[in-house]
């Protein structure tokens, strides 16, 4: 039987500094067994833990996308005891990855319906995950319209600068670039805080429109306001949550809101089974 | 073979002959009071006490655990690569566990061996092991079994439940675990099984009797987790709390870990350890946000989980076996059946 403590062995194959202040990189990571890549078959919107022997674990988004293969990328910003240690490793070291964890967001009722996704900062990795997948040639026609807003303190401060700008120049996504303000005279998208531009520019609910969330808790506070001026109901407003975990398959105790396990019974939850467990989040 | 008597006498000479096929844990007493030990050579368990200080819960789940390790050294091969610390497969054996701590290792079985996942520390050491519990005669003031869901002479979890005959013991073996586990020992003075049975049922209700202190946990269920978690007594009832864990460490049900890493020299080694939720980096983001921030969130927490969220996860009662351990032990009297008392008859007001 497999053992789920045991990390997948990988090797960093590549590290990019995704910010201006340097304080987030991604990391590309190759699996040392193919075959253990097949066994991380994941999709967008669940986690994984980035396991370094010796210092220890850390749940983090998966930031590439279930059709992109051969790696698995993770943007890990650089904060505590781990993320610090990871951030000064080299392309090349051999570390570990257990997963994939968590609940992926609902792809198979999201299918025909139209899709606003909604980041702030850097809680974009998982929703970076999930338009690649989306915008994927095979997966396009599942998803009706797709909106994505999308705001960082400057613009140096956006993940996936280059994605950003290639997905505005198509016509099968519509998106809503912000920043909190910038000096650049030749910035062309929105200046503003994500509630706001989501209440200018997100498209109106109907029944058969999704947002999907993900931000510092201070941005999705004044989103759903936002979104409930929209017309979205609970049911329709999508989130992922983030608590401090350890095991990530629903053991250690810590990351519950109620009798719900963030780890294993989400991440991502409605709206509508968020107001009904305690806020401890 | 349902019932087996084992003279006192022959007690010593089978328990020793048991170690040819098993390790032995048990209970036994030092100056601060009796606690579950591996029993090394010569160590007999101190049958006569009726409760330890901490449960039995260590023999499955040690306060600290090594469970993964690899190498620094990057002129090693396989330097980087986590692997599990062996496993020990060795059959053992739990002599004189209580029969609420027997349950409370049915209940937290419950949380390490799921559909999803199989613990396989957890797991492995459960399914190597064998109970050998021994009936309460004399229940103490703390002892609230019977009325959460267990008791003195309950079986569940148990391979055999012996009834202590000042001369004697009497066994019932219950599973083919524990008929392995007597015959190990030598002992096979077949009892008459009605005779025995009678018996155990006097003993069984002599004990019952004894039991004063009891909760009530009807109307938990009937009660939303909003409701209760919004009560207006959670600040009250963690008023005297110094946090100090005392009661998840002795408690039975807790089972929450934390995992760490240790490196030392050339060589890395991941443990998993006893948690607490009492304690505020339990739940800490690294943020330095913390979901639950006040004594009065963590204290309710812990009540929340035993007699609410376990409940109505796994329908099969509260998280309590009601070996009033917690309440023993904590330094400013708090005590869990005053506040399942609260709970179960709070009213919403409108």
């Amino acid at each position: 039987m497999e053992n789920p403590y045991l990390p997948y062995p990988v090797r960093i194959d590549d590290i990019e500094i995704a910010t201006e202040d340097k304080s987030l990189k991604t990391f590309k990571f190759v699996f040392l067994d193919p075959e253990d890549e097949k066994k991380f078959s994941y999709r967008a919107g669940q986690f994984a833990e980035l396991s370094i022997p010796g210092v220890g674990e850390i749940p983090i988004g998966i930031a590439s996308s279930p059709v992109e293969k051969g790696f698995v990328k993770f943007t890990v910003f650089r904060t505590g005891v781990v993320t610090s240690h990871l951030h000064n490793m080299k392309v090349g070291d051999i570390m570990g990855i257990r997963g994939p964890l968590g609940n992926w967001y609902p792809w198979d009722k999201l299918e025909n319906k139209n899709v606003v996704i909604i980041g702030g900062g850097f809680a974009f990795t998982t929703l970076r995950s999930s338009i690649i997948y989306m915008l994927d040639p095979a997966n396009r026609k599942k998803f009706k319209n797709i909106d994505v807003v999308y705001g960082a303190r400057s613009p140096g401060m956006l993940l996936y600068r280059e994605e950003l700008y290639e997905w505005e120049k198509r016509d099968d996504i519509r998106m809503h670039i912000t920043v909190d303000g910038t000096n650049d005279p030749t910035w062309k998208y929105h200046k503003g805080f994500v509630p706001q531009i989501v209440e200018q520019n997100a498209p109106k609910a109907d029944a058969d429109t999704y947002a999907i969330i993900c931000g510092p808790p201070i941005m999705i506070k004044f989103t759903q306001p936002a979104l409930t001026a929209l017309g979205y109901k609970e049911h329709q407003i999508i989130m992922s949550l983030e608590n401090r975990m350890k095991c990530g398959i629903g053991m250690c105790g810590r990351c519950n809101i109620g009798k719900e396990l963030v780890c294993k019974d989400g991440p991502v939850f409605t709206l509508a089974q968020l107001n009904k467990t305690p806020k401890e989040y | 073979m349902k019932f087996i008597t084992i003279d006192k006498k022959n007690w010593a000479k089978g328990i020793e002959k048991s170690r040819e096929t098993y390790r032995l844990f048990g209970p036994v007493k030092d100056k601060n009071g009796s606690f579950i030990r591996d029993l090394e050579n010569d160590m007999l368990p101190d049958m006569s006490c009726n409760d330890s200080v901490l449960s039995a819960k260590s023999v499955l789940f040690p306060q600290t655990e090594k469970i993964l390790f690899t190498t620094l050294d990057e002129s090693q091969k396989d330097h980087h690569i986590m692997k599990r610390v062996p496993g020990d497969s060795a059959k053992r054996a739990v002599l004189g566990i209580r029969p609420y701590d027997a349950k409370a290792i049915q209940l937290v079985k419950l949380n390490f061996d799921t559909d999803d996942y199989r613990d396989p520390y957890w797991c492995d050491a459960y399914e190597a092991t064998t109970f050998v519990g021994v009936g309460i005669n004399k229940p103490g003031p703390f002892d609230f079994s019977t009325a959460a869901g267990t008791g003195p002479f309950s079986e569940t979890g148990l391979d055999v439940l012996m009834a202590d005959l000042d001369n004697a013991y009497l066994a019932k073996v219950l599973t083919d675990k524990g008929g392995a586990f007597m015959t190990s020992c030598g002992f096979d003075t077949a009892a008459d099984e009605k005779e025995s049975q009678a018996l155990f049922d006097i003993l069984r209700k002599e004990a019952e009797k004894n039991i004063s202190s009891r909760i009530d946990t009807d109307k938990l269920k009937d009660k939303t987790v909003l409701e209760l978690h919004e009560a207006p007594f959670w600040d009250d009832i963690a008023f005297s709390c110094i946090n100090c864990g005392t009661c998840t460490f002795v408690c039975p049900t807790c089972w929450c870990f934390d995992i760490q890493d240790e490196a030392k020299q050339k060589s890395a080694s991941r443990f998993r350890n006893w948690d607490t939720c009492m304690s505020p980096l339990f739940t800490k983001h690294a943020t330095g946000h913390n979901p639950r921030d006040s004594k009065t969130q963590r204290v309710r927490q812990r009540f929340m989980h035993k007699l609410k969220y376990f409940l109505d996860k796994y329908d099969q009662g509260i998280m309590c076996v009601g070996c009033g351990r917690c309440v023993k032990s904590c330094p400013v009297n708090i005590d869990i059946r005053e506040v399942c008392k609260i709970m179960n008859s709070y009213e919403k007001k409108e």
